[in-house]
């Protein structure tokens, strides 16, 4: 195979730029998909990928830069060009019509005639030509919601090679899937090569894209930081390039002193309305003066055992005791009752959760903590006592600008997260919930909130911390548990653990 | 025309987004009133300045002017607060309604035993708790078995309405009287014209339908601005409008917090029932609600859902409301109407339309930027 | 026996009439439903419609020429709501009260101004009026037909058609029909504009053919009670003409019943039988006669780039 002739590209992209307000997503990405092959793009959440995907696809547009697609510029300003071209794309979330059949799904867009029941007939036919050649077979008649995901995710790649696609598309195509139906999926993307479709894999797992691809590409940050032929690479490279936000921060962190157990978590489950488990016999202990770092790609039950914790959700089984408190199925606390037992917690998301974007800073800095005095009294919110409170916080964590009456959504994220920080540590609780605690906040707010969360831990309080950043992880911790598929999978000591192995474990190719 | 390739949700300046932008939407709504006014045949400056001194040309007709904006504020403050939580209470008239059934029948059954002072206030709680009841189903039903509040709300006015009829037909009417309407209050049970509260210490003024409820409504404000900027459960119910998620992660309950700002809303439509039949009829009649509740919306959004905007709001209706009468009376191909014209073009531009102007001022912005 | 057969008969007869403009109405809001607009401003447009197509007939002579003004102001309606809820991505709810507070004033203004009869239109006489076709005396004008042919004519377009195919994905998935290459403004445009020429039909039906003349507030109602026979018919064509039948019946029989007691029951109150479609509505909503599910994007605007 001929890897940089440029006449054989499919698909190339120069220079592609796109911003979201003030979120810089794509910086500059220029990439090439050679017919015929399989190119992986592999990169954490949030490095660019999705977004390049649909910039492709005709679904956002591009603030700069040019696609070509074999060898013509053109102009992809919506899906309707991207089918035109033969792109295909098989998304995260599917775009199937849940109450539709999959005919109707297949047909939709490309119907073949005012009136349905030919077009319905003509897509029969394909479609069962279609389960011959690539061995896709779905029950034509069944209605989507009836499907099992996998069953679900063929349905869309048969839409795609409907619609005569030579190029597909897919995004993070195996994170609904089990092992089985991944590696069903992977055959049948072997036998779409070996018959001229060009294929674009984008995931976060690196075990797929060194089963499936033939070249890879590394997103960060919006950035492509190398190319690689599958080949003369390996998993540890691709694992250091795609987590590695190098800031290693060296804190002066006094010796762990091990207190009691303010939080167990024993057999903790929790399991959706769909019947899927999200947290798999969860066994957690967090003391006093410890920190305990949970490392997991996003989507492992990370964010499930957040809200399980912080009495969010209820869980579906097991026990768990918050400060000497027995909660359970029968029992579940709310997090008015958490905050209560002393538990503070620093959502994932600080702006879906943790705070309310047209509230003041001042009403932002008591979220959770309004009801009681010293805010309330005789039922009466106190105005003085609220502003004083996130004058207070606001000069103690630095927050900038210190104007208490402004918007919430009027801050920097750093600073809005060093908000919502100071608001659950000023409590002084016993244990401590942080969500991802710098995330999208700038590298002086980073060492800030980390010697905090280290001051919190030194004062005798109980923090857990989840997080995607392994160095941030590897650097505060003084246990650190790594989650993958809603279980705890193993646990390391952060002496004696590297940023590899922790990859590795994390994307689940070596659960040891 | 197409609209400018700019989004609808962009940034203005803040002073433009506060003031200029609804002020454009109101214009552009009384810009199409004048053009159906030229349209009928009539001047439009003519009617305008026959509208102003019909509503605050005399002591009289100011005092028409403050009776009926009692009633959009009791309305434009039951919407705002079921709007900070997030929930659209377009059921004000049924929940005025039988607020106003509540009081009734609170006064029918002990005026001629009660003083005026326990009557009063008794009767006055009796319409918070039957307002507040009626809007208390649809809650519950949004709350605990997931239907619509827009759609159970509506239905709700109907069968309100349907209620009504049949009790004031076969069950309160009065005895031997021909119009279904209920026996008359005892003075007990009516709260005092202006006039005369004014008379009693001295000072005269032309009487009209203006009655002490206004103080009800001037408390209404106060009370709901009090309650939703400086109470705990008021903070709990604007996080929960502004971000469900954030409400829930704070330990607030969903489910009891649209209970309660239902109630709230309700019982705050209910204050119609007092202002109408304890003010002005003293005795229960029917259809007083006369489309108060659905003006509510207008007065809300017109008010940005502030109470201080919503008295201002409510001012400005109640102007139009005798100032239409008057116009009417004196130019007759002009009907009262033209209130409720006026009532759903504002709605229109500064609700469902309130982006209409954004992209273009927003390019304007950008010019005088550049 | 020859007593009960025409009673029989005369209470068919009312409950088609009272039902057509309920069917008209009720076929237009699930265009618009299922293309996921949400429209509370049917009882609006209906009103719209319905005076200008009395005021167009008595002006002109002629019942057509009502019938062309009833749809053209439905119509106007219809894309002043489309402006609102798919251009200007505004709030639904909002847009559809805003439609009938304007309608209830607009025509009595207008009828006030053009006639001077207090918002009424003058009385409508032969040609003026849409007259029986097959049976003299049961008022079956041509939109009482046009009513039950709208049904199955409904029911093809969306189950059978490409445009229903695409009405329906774009009232469940509006991404997944742009992810199609489809535009998911004209089409949501086109489902409003049916539901305009709909509701146009069924005010034309109500000044013009049930009734010989506008007035005012003529409606009553009725646009809620198709949009109630909408969600008691899950949202789709043949239970919603179902539900239409049903209120109409309910409506002929609380004529009918005003004043008699039935065995067993008692005086049964009129006012019961007309709430009686509101009511039932509740319960299905409130889950407790099965569950009717609504097109899953209906009431949200369609934003692509947040």
């Amino acid at each position: 195979m001929q890897a940089l002739t440029p006449a054989a590209a499919a698909i190339e992209l120069r220079g592609i730029e796109k911003s979201f307000g003030s979120v810089h997503a794509v910086r500059g990405v220029s990439l090439r998909i050679e017919a015929g092959t399989i190119t992986g793009i592999v990169g954490e959440n949030g490095a660019g990928k999705s977004t390049l995907m649909s910039i492709l696809y005709g679904l956002y547009r591009a603030d700069a830069g040019e696609i070509w697609v074999d060898g013509r510029l053109v102009e992809m300003a919506s899906p309707r060009d991207a089918i035109a071209h033969g792109i295909g794309m098989v998304h995260q979330h599917f775009m199937l019509i849940d109450t539709f059949t999959v005919l109707e799904n297949m047909v939709l867009g490309a119907e073949g005639g005012v009136l349905l029941a030919g077009g319905l007939a003509a897509a029969r036919a394909e479609l069962a030509r279609l389960a011959r050649d690539y061995g896709l077979s779905v029950d034509p008649d069944a209605r989507i919601a009836d499907l099992s995901v996998g069953e679900q995710q063929r349905v869309e790649i048969l839409k795609v090679l409907f619609r005569g696609a030579r190029i597909l598309i897919l995004d993070e195509p195996s994170a609904v899937l089990t092992p089985q139906e991944t590696d069903r999926l992977f055959r049948i993307l072997q036998t779409l090569k070996e018959r001229g479709v060009s294929v674009v894999l984008i995931t976060h797992k690196l075990r797929e894209i060194m089963a499936a691809t033939d070249r890879v590409y590394v997103m960060r940050q919006g950035l492509v930081v190398v190319e690689r032929r599958t080949a003369d690479t390996n998993s540890e490279e691709l694992a250091e390039l795609m987590v590695g936000r190098k800031v290693h921060l060296d804190l002066d962190k006094a010796p762990t002193r091990w207190g009691e157990v303010l939080l167990r978590a024993e057999h903790l489950s929790l399991v959706d309305d769909r019947g899927v488990r999200l947290l798999d016999d969860v066994e957690l202990e967090l003391r006093a003066g410890e920190i305990v770092g949970i490392a997991g790609v996003t989507g492992n039950g990370q964010s499930e055992l957040l809200q399980v914790l912080a009495g969010i959700r209820p869980p579906s089984g097991g026990q768990l005791t918050v400060c000497g408190h027995v909660l359970d199925a029968h029992h579940p606390g709310n997090p008015a009752q958490m905050r209560a037992l002393g538990l503070a917690h620093v959502p994932e998301d600080r702006l879906r959760q943790g705070m309310v974007a047209a509230f003041e800073a001042s009403e932002t800095s008591i979220l959770g903590y309004q009801d009681g005095p010293p805010f309330t009294r005789h039922y009466l919110l106190d105005g003085p006592a609220v502003g004083a409170h996130c004058a207070r916080l606001m000069e103690s964590f630095d927050v900038r600008p210190r104007s208490p009456a402004l918007r919430s959504s009027n801050f920097s994220g750093g600073n809005q997260q060093k908000l919502v920080l100071a608001r659950e540590i000023a409590r002084k609780p016993k244990v401590l919930l942080v969500g991802q605690p710098t995330r999208g906040v700038d590298i002086g707010a980073i060492e800030f909130i980390h010697r905090e969360l280290v001051k919190a831990r030194d004062a005798g309080c109980a923090v857990l911390v989840v997080s995607v950043e392994l160095d941030e992880i590897l650097s505060l911790a003084d246990r650190i548990l790594v989650m993958f598929a809603g279980r705890i999978v193993g646990e390391v000591e952060p002496g004696r653990a590297d940023e590899r192995t922790l990859g590795l474990m994390m994307a689940g190719a070596d659960a040891a | 025309m197409r609209p400018p390739r700019r989004s609808l949700s962009g940034a203005l300046p803040v002073w433009a987004e506060v003031a200029l932008l609804p002020l454009v939407n109101i214009a552009l709504a009384f810009i199409v009133v004048g053009l159906i006014v030229a349209i009928i045949g009539v001047d439009p400056f003519h009617a305008l300045r026959l509208l102003v001194v019909g509503a605050l040309g005399s002591s009289e007709s100011i005092g028409y002017t403050l009776y009926y904006a009692t009633n959009f504020t009791f309305t434009g403050l039951a919407v705002a607060v079921a709007f900070h939580a997030g929930l659209f209470n377009i059921g004000g008239e049924g929940q005025a309604y039988i607020g106003g059934l509540g009081c009734g029948l609170a006064v029918l059954a002990l005026d001629r035993w009660l003083p005026a002072w326990l009557m009063i206030p008794i009767a006055i709680a009796a319409a918070a708790l039957f307002g507040a009841a009626w809007a208390a189903v649809p809650a519950w039903l949004q709350a605990w078995r997931g239907s619509h509040i827009v759609i159970t709300t509506i239905m709700f006015n109907f069968v309100a309405s349907a209620l009504m009829v049949y009790l004031m037909v076969n069950v309160l009417i009065a005895p031997g009287s021909m119009t279904p309407q209920s026996r008359t209050f005892a003075p007990s049970g009516r709260i005092p014209a202006m006039h005369d509260a004014l008379q009693a210490i001295g000072i005269t003024v032309a009487p009209s339908a203006l009655n002490l409820s206004i103080l009800l409504a001037l408390a209404c404000c106060v009370a709901v601005w009090v309650f939703l900027w400086h109470t705990p459960w008021g903070y709990a119910l604007r996080t929960m409008g502004h971000n469900p998620e954030a409400a829930v992660y704070a330990g607030t309950s969903l489910r009891r917090m649209t209970m309660l700002a239902m109630c709230l809303s309700g019982a705050l439509a209910g204050f119609v029932g007092v202002n109408e039949l304890m003010g002005v009829h003293h005795r229960i009649v029917l259809d007083f609600p006369a489309g108060y509740g659905f003006a509510g919306i207008a007065v809300a959004l017109m008010g940005r859902n502030h109470p201080l905007g919503i008295a201002l709001a409510a001012l400005l209706f109640g102007a139009l409301q005798q100032g239409g009468a008057e116009l009417a009376f004196e130019i007759p191909t002009i009907t009262r109407e033209m209130v409720v014209v006026i009532q759903g073009l504002i709605i229109l531009f500064s609700g469902a339309l309130a982006h209409l102007p954004r992209p273009w001022l927003q390019i304007l912005f950008a010019r005088r930027a550049s | 026996m020859d007593e009960a057969f025409s009673f029989v008969f005369l209470m068919l007869a009312s409950t088609l009439r009272v039902a057509t403009p309920l069917v008209l109405c009720a076929m237009g809001g699930l265009f618009s439903e299922k293309g996921g607009i949400v429209d509370v401003g049917l009882e609006g447009k209906m009103l719209m419609a319905a005076f200008f197509a009395a005021a167009t007939a008595s002006v002109t002579g002629s019942a057509w020429a009502g019938v062309a003004a009833a749809i053209i102001a439905a119509e106007a309606l219809a894309l002043l709501h489309g402006l609102a809820c798919i251009t200007y991505r505004g709030n639904q709810v909002v847009s559809g009260v805003a439609i009938n507070i304007l309608a209830a004033g607009l025509t009595v203004v207008l009828g006030a101004a053009w006639f001077a009869r207090g918002g009424q239109t003058p009385p409508l006489v032969g040609d003026q009026r849409l007259a029986p076709l097959f049976l003299p005396g049961a008022g079956d004008n041509i939109l009482v037909y046009a009513a039950l042919l709208s049904v199955p004519l409904t029911w093809w377009i969306i189950a059978r058609t490409r445009f229903g195919l695409r009405l329906r994905a774009v009232g469940e998935m509006p991404l997944a029909v742009d992810a199609a290459g489809l535009s998911v403004a004209w089409l949501r445009y086109r489902a409003v504009l049916l539901c305009g020429l709909l509701a146009g039909l069924a005010g034309a039906y109500l000044s013009i053919g049930q009734n010989a003349g506008f007035s005012r507030d003529m409606t009553a109602g009725q646009g809620f009670i198709a949009l109630a026979a909408i969600i008691f018919g899950k949202w789709r064509p043949l239970p919603a003409l179902g539900a239409c039948l049903i209120f109409g019946l309910l409506d002929a029989m609380a004529i009918r019943l005003q004043g008699v007691r039935v065995p067993g029951l008692g005086e049964v109150p009129v006012q019961l039988i007309q709430a009686m479609p509101y009511l039932l509505t509740m319960f299905l909503l409130a889950g407790f006669i099965g569950r009717a599910v609504a097109p899953k994007a209906a009431g949200v605007p369609y934003e692509k780039e947040h």
